[in-house]
C-alpha cells in the first residue's frame, strides 16, 4: 500500500513537471513574453530593467528552470491586475468554487442515482422512457443557456430566488462559506442546480446501463434462486456492484466539475476560480492563467487517487498493486 | 445407489406435466420448452440430457419460476407436492426457492456476487425464509460449508468469492443451496467448468448428500458420462421436448429413441477403441425453424414418412416412455400397445 | 410491444417464408424502431438545409452592418421593420439585427464549426488510433499517453487555455475543437481495432502479404466504423455546444460574424429587463439542433452496440 502510494505520488510528480514545460512553453514560446510579463505602461529603461531582473536575456532552459524553483516556493507570479501573488488570489476563491462543485456532484448523486435505478429496472415503462429522453435533454442543453433560463424564471419572472452572486458568507475554519446560512444557501441553489444538470445525466445513464448489465449476470439470477426478496437483490446484489462505476466516474468527474464551473459561475456571477479565469483571460493576466493552471492540474491529481483509493475500497478485486 | 425402503420412497416430489416454455421475440415465437414431461421421486436423482439448446435450462429456470423476459411458461404444469408451481404468484414462489426448491448454477466463477462476502451471501439466504438471528444464521452457514468439504469454514465465511478456486465456489454454491434441507435441487451441469478430479469429487459428495437428506434433483447435463453414474432416472431433451425417459441403466444399455442411440453412441468409450466414433448427422435445428412432425427426423437414420407426423409420448415399454413411430429395442408386437 | 411482435408471428406457419435481411436493412430497420430518433434525424436535416440556404430564406444579411438599422434595436418578437417591408418575427437584437435571420446565420457557423472541427479531429484521431493498434509497442504507447493527457483534462478546459494563447477568430475555435477532441477518436478507434488486429482475417490478410496501409485502411477500419460512427454524431452535438460556450464567454467568433452563442451573449444583459427573446430564441435553436443530433446518436449506439444484442 506505502509502496503504491509512493508510486503514486511520484508519477504525479512527474505529471505536475510535464504540466509546468507545457504551461511555461504556452506563456512564454508563444507571443512575446516581454509584453505578457510587463506591464505595457512601462518605459525602455524599466523594461531594460524588468528584462534583466526575470532573467528573459537567458537561454529558454535557464529561464525554465527558474520558473520552475519559483513555482516550488510557491510563487508563480504576481497578478497585473491585482497586484496580489496570483497563488493567493486562487486560493481565496477556491472555497467558493469548490462549494459549487461538491453541491452540485451532491445533487447529481441525490437525483441521479434512484431516476438511473428506475430506468434501469424497469426499461420499457413509459416512465423510464421519459427519463430517458430527459437525460438526453440534459446532455444537450448548453449549460450557459439553462443558467439564463433559471435566472429569468427564477429570478426575474417569479422573483423566488436571487439572480447572481454569492450572498451572505460564515467563516469557518479561516474559509467563508456560503451554503451555512439561508441567504448564502438561497445563492448557491441555483447555480449548483446548473452545474448540476449534465452530471445528472450522466449519473442515470452510467446507473441504468450499469443496471441493465448487472441484471443479466448470474449471480443476480442466483439471488433470485435464493429466495430473496427483490428489494433485497436490487439493493444489495445490484446497487453494490453498479455502485463501482458510478462513484469513480462521479470522482473523477469531479474534476471536470470544478472546470465546467467556469460557466456556471461567469452566468451567475459566482465568485469563484472559474470566474477569475475568464476575466484573466480576457484582461491577459497570464500570471492568474498560469496560477490556475497549475492549481487545477494538482487538484486532477488529487482528485485521481482518492478515487483509486475509494475503488479499492468498494470492489474487493481490486488490490492496489505492490501491498 | 442404497435404496431407502420407507413409505413414501416413490412419492413424488415433482410431477412435470407438458411444460411449455416460449419466448416471445421479436424474430418469433421460440418454443424453448415445448412439451416436457418427468417426474422426480424423493431422494432420487432425474438426469436431464440434451445438447446445448434442447431446453434443459430453460427447463429448470421454469420450475424455479426464474423464466425473464419475453418468455414465460406458456402451458402445462409443474407439480410440486401435488401444488402447480406455474398458478403461485412472485412472492409464493419467492417463498419456495431457496428453502424448499434450490437451485446450483453452471458456472460457479459467475455465480457468487464477486462485491459481497461469503457470509452476507450465506445469511442473507438464511434469513430470506428463516426468522432467526444474524448469529443463528451465521453458524448454520458454516455448518454446511463444513459439511461441502470446505476447510476452516469460520475464515472462509469472512472472504470473497474471488479468493475461492472454482471447485470451491462451487461447494460454496452448493452449500448455499442446501442451507434449508431443499426437497428438490435443480443442478445445472453444475461440474462442466470444472476439472475432471474436482468434478468426481463434487459427484460424489452430492450423492452422498441426496442420500443422507432425502432430498430429490433433477441433474441438467449434456454428458451421459457423468449421469450413468448418478442418477437413478433419465429424461433425454431434443428441441425443447422430452424424446425420451426410463430408468437410467435400462435406457442406456437398451435405448428407444433413435436420438438416444444417436447420443450414447457418440460417447467415447474403452471398449469401442479403434472404431471410429459415431456422431449423429447434421446439425440441433434452429428452434425458430423447426421441421414439422419428429424433429428428430432430419437426422434420424430411421426415419420415414410417417415422422412428418407428430409422434405421440407414450409409453412403449413397461416404465419406458419415448416420443417416436419407430424405436429401437421394442419387440414388434408391443410397440403397438 | 412485445404483445405485437407475438401476435403477428403466432399465427405463423412451421416454414415461415423469412425476409432478406441485409445488414444494412436490418441496420435501418432497427434504427427506425425509435421514432424519437426518425423525428431528431429530420429535424437535422431540416435544420442543415435551412443553414444551408440561410442567404435566401432570411429577410436580412445579419452580418451586413449597412442593412441594420440601429432605431429597430430590441424589438419584440412581431414588430414590423422600420419601412415597414417586413416582420421581426423572433424581436431584434441591441443592434437592430433580426434575430430570426442571425439565428439561421448562427445555424451557419455554429454547424460548419462543429462539423468541421468534429470531421478534422476524426480524421486525424482514427488515424493515429489505427496506427497506435496496429502498431503496438512504443508508438502505441506515446499515442496512448497522449491521448490519456488530453482526456484527463475538461474540453472547456483545454479549449480555454488554448483561445487563451491563440486569441480569438473562427479558425481558432476550429483548432481548439480539434486539439480537445482528437483523443476521443483515437481511444474509440484503437479499442475497437485492438480487438479486431486479433481476428482471423486480419491474420489471414497478413498472410497473403497486403501492403500494410492496405490492410489498416481496407480491412481494419471498416470494421471500426460502427463505434466511430456514434462516437462521431456525439462529438458534433459536443462540438457545437463547445463552440457556443467558448463564445458566450467571449472567446469564440468575432462579434461581427455571431454564431447563437454569441446571440445569446449579447442577450444577457438585457434578459434581466425583461427582454428575453434576444438570448431566448437563439438558445431553443441552439437546444433544438443539439438535442436532435443526441437523439440520433442514442439511437445508433443502441442498434450498434454489440453487447445490448439479443
Amino acid at each position: 500500500m506505502a509502496v503504491y502510494l509512493l508510486r503514486r505520488l511520484l508519477q504525479s510528480a512527474l505529471v505536475m513537471l510535464a504540466m509546468s514545460v507545457i504551461v511555461f512553453i504556452g506563456i512564454y514560446a508563444i507571443g512575446n513574453p516581454v509584453e505578457i510579463l510587463i506591464s505595457p505602461e512601462a518605459d525602455q529603461m524599466e523594461r531594460e530593467r524588468a528584462i534583466r531582473a526575470l532573467g528573459l536575456d537567458l537561454p529558454l532552459w535557464m529561464q525554465y528552470l527558474s520558473f520552475l524553483k519559483n513555482a516550488l516556493q510557491g510563487d508563480l507570479g504576481r497578478s497585473f491586475v491585482f497586484n496580489e501573488p496570483a497563488l493567493q488570489l486562487i486560493l481565496q476563491r477556491m472555497p467558493a468554487t469548490l462549494e459549487l462543485a461538491f453541491g452540485a456532484t451532491f445533487i447529481a448523486l441525490l437525483v441521479g442515482l434512484p431516476l438511473g435505478l428506475y430506468a434501469g429496472l424497469k426499461p420499457n415503462s413509459f416512465g423510464a422512457k421519459t427519463v430517458m429522453a430527459g437525460s438526453i435533454l440534459g446532455f444537450s442543453l448548453p449549460t450557459f443557456w439553462v443558467g439564463l433560463m433559471m435566472i429569468m424564471v427564477f429570478a426575474v419572472q417569479l422573483g423566488w430566488l436571487p439572480s447572481t452572486g454569492r450572498g451572505q458568507t460564515v467563516e469557518v475554519l479561516g474559509l467563508r462559506w456560503s451554503f451555512l446560512t439561508w441567504d448564502g444557501l438561497q445563492h448557491l441553489i441555483m447555480p449548483a442546480m446548473n452545474l448540476a444538470l449534465f452530471k445528472i445525466s450522466l449519473v442515470i445513464r452510467l446507473t441504468r446501463a450499469g443496471v441493465r448489465e448487472t441484471m443479466l449476470m448470474d449471480y443476480v439470477k442466483f439471488a433470485r434462486a435464493k429466495g430473496l426478496s427483490p428489494a433485497r437483490v436490487t439493493y444489495v446484489h445490484v446497487f453494490k456492484n453498479i455502485l463501482i462505476p458510478v462513484v469513480t466516474v462521479v470522482g473523477l468527474e469531479l474534476g471536470s466539475t470544478i472546470a465546467f464551473s467556469v460557466v456556471t459561475e461567469s452566468v451567475f456571477a459566482w465568485p469563484g476560480m472559474g470566474k477569475l479565469i475568464i476575466d484573466s483571460i480576457n484582461v491577459l493576466d497570464r500570471p492568474v492563467i498560469v496560477a490556475y493552471l497549475m492549481m487545477i492540474v494538482l487538484m486532477f491529481i488529487t482528485i485521481n487517487l482518492l478515487v483509486d483509493l475509494a475503488y479499492s475500497a468498494l470492489d474487493p478485486r481490486v488490490r492496489l498493486e505492490g501491498k | 445407489m442404497a435404496q431407502t425402503p420407507t413409505a413414501n420412497d416413490a412419492s413424488p416430489v415433482l410431477e412435470v406435466r407438458d411444460l411449455q416454455t416460449h419466448f416471445f421475440t421479436r424474430a418469433g415465437v421460440v418454443k424453448a420448452v415445448d412439451g416436457v414431461s418427468f417426474t422426480v421421486r424423493r431422494g432420487k436423482v432425474l438426469g436431464l440430457v440434451g445438447e446445448s439448446g434442447s431446453g434443459k435450462t430453460v427447463t429448470g429456470f421454469s420450475i424455479l419460476g426464474l423464466v425473464d423476459a419475453p418468455g414465460r411458461i406458456a402451458g402445462g404444469s409443474i407439480l410440486f407436492h401435488g401444488q402447480d408451481l406455474a398458478k403461485l404468484s412472485e412472492e409464493e414462489m419467492r417463498q419456495l426457492r431457496g428453502n424448499r426448491i434450490a437451485m446450483i448454477f453452471q458456472d460457479p466463477m459467475m455465480t457468487l456476487n464477486p462485491v459481497l462476502r461469503i457470509d452476507t451471501q450465506m445469511i442473507e439466504t438464511v434469513q430470506a425464509h428463516a426468522k432467526v438471528s444474524r448469529e443463528e444464521a451465521r453458524q448454520r452457514a458454516r455448518d454446511t460449508l463444513g459439511m461441502v468439504g470446505i476447510p476452516s469454514p469460520e475464515e472462509r465465511l469472512k472472504a470473497y468469492p474471488h479468493q475461492f478456486s472454482g471447485g470451491m465456489r462451487q461447494r460454496v454454491a452448493i452449500a448455499i443451496a442446501l442451507l434449508h434441507r431443499p426437497e428438490l435441487i435443480v443442478a445445472d451441469e453444475p461440474t462442466t467448468a470444472l476439472d475432471v478430479t474436482i468434478q468426481a469429487q463434487i459427484l460424489a459428495e452430492v450423492q452422498k448428500l441426496c442420500a443422507q437428506t432425502g432430498t430429490a434433483m433433477i441433474w441438467i447435463t449434456h454428458d451421459l458420462s457423468v449421469v450413468a453414474g448418478l442418477a437413478d432416472d433419465l429424461a433425454v431433451m431434443y428441441a425443447g421436448r422430452v424424446v425420451e425417459r426410463g430408468p437410467v441403466s435400462e435406457t442406456l444399455d437398451a435405448p428407444l429413441h433413435p436420438y438416444t442411440a444417436g447420443l450414447i453412441g457418440s460417447v467415447p468409450s474403452r471398449n469401442k477403441r479403434g472404431e471410429p466414433l459415431r456422431q449423429i448427422p447434421g446439425m440441433t435445428p434452429s428452434l425458430l425453424n423447426l421441421p414439422g412432425g419428429c424433429a428428430f427426423r432430419t437426422r434420424c437414420p430411421k426415419a420415414q414418412e410417417k415422422c412428418r407426423q407428430d409422434p405421440p409420448f407414450g409409453e412403449l415399454l413397461p416404465g419406458r416412455e419415448a416420443r417416436c413411430f419407430f424405436p429401437y429395442n421394442v419387440p414388434a408386437g408391443e410397440a403397438a400397445a | 410491444m412485445s404483445t405485437t411482435t407475438a401476435n403477428s408471428a403466432a399465427p405463423a406457419p412451421a416454414t415461415p417464408a423469412p425476409k432478406v435481411e441485409t445488414p444494412f436493412r436490418r441496420f435501418v430497420s432497427e434504427f427506425a424502431e425509435s421514432k424519437l430518433a426518425l423525428f431528431g434525424l429530420a429535424v437535422i436535416t431540416l435544420i442543415a438545409l435551412i443553414a444551408l440556404f440561410a442567404p435566401w430564406l432570411t429577410p436580412q444579411n445579419p452580418y451586413d452592418l449597412a442593412q441594420l438599422d440601429i432605431l429597430d434595436g430590441r424589438l419584440e418578437p412581431g414588430t414590423r421593420n422600420g419601412l415597414d417591408t417586413f416582420t421581426y418575427w423572433l424581436g431584434t437584437d441591441d443592434q437592430g439585427r433580426d434575430m430570426l435571420s442571425g439565428i439561421m446565420y448562427g445555424l451557419r457557423i455554429s454547424l460548419t464549426v462543429g462539423g468541421g472541427s468534429a470531421i478534422i479531429a476524426c480524421t486525424i484521431g482514427a488515424t493515429l488510433g489505427l496506427l497506435a493498434a496496429y502498431a503496438g509497442g512504443k508508438t502505441d504507447t506515446v499515442i496512448m499517453r497522449l491521448v490519456d493527457l488530453q482526456l484527463s483534462f475538461p474540453s472547456i478546459l483545454a479549449a480555454l487555455m488554448i483561445l487563451a494563447f491563440l486569441g480569438k477568430g473562427v479558425m481558432n475555435v476550429v483548432l481548439a475543437l480539434v486539439i480537445v477532441e482528437w483523443a476521443y477518436y483515437a481511444r474509440t478507434v484503437r479499442g475497437t481495432a485492438l480487438v479486431e488486429r486479433g481476428r482471423e482475417y486480419i491474420e489471414a490478410a497478413q498472410c497473403l502479404a497486403l501492403p500494410t496501409r492496405r490492410i489498416i485502411f481496407r480491412h481494419l477500419l471498416p470494421n471500426c466504423l460502427p463505434p466511430l460512427i456514434v462516437v462521431a454524431t456525439m462529438q458534433v452535438a459536443r462540438a457545437i455546444a463547445l463552440e457556443a460556450t467558448l463564445s458566450f464567454l467571449g472567446l469564440g467568433v468575432p462579434i461581427t460574424e455571431p454564431s447563437l452563442g454569441l446571440l445569446i451573449s449579447n442577450g444577457y444583459e438585457y434578459m434581466l429587463s425583461g427582454k428575453y427573446w434576444i438570448s431566448f430564441y437563439p438558445g431553443i435553436a441552439l437546444l433544438v439542433t443539439i438535442v436532435s443530433i443526441n437523439l440520433v446518436g442514442d439511437q445508433l449506439r443502441d442498434v450498434l452496440n454489440p453487447r445490448l444484442k439479443k
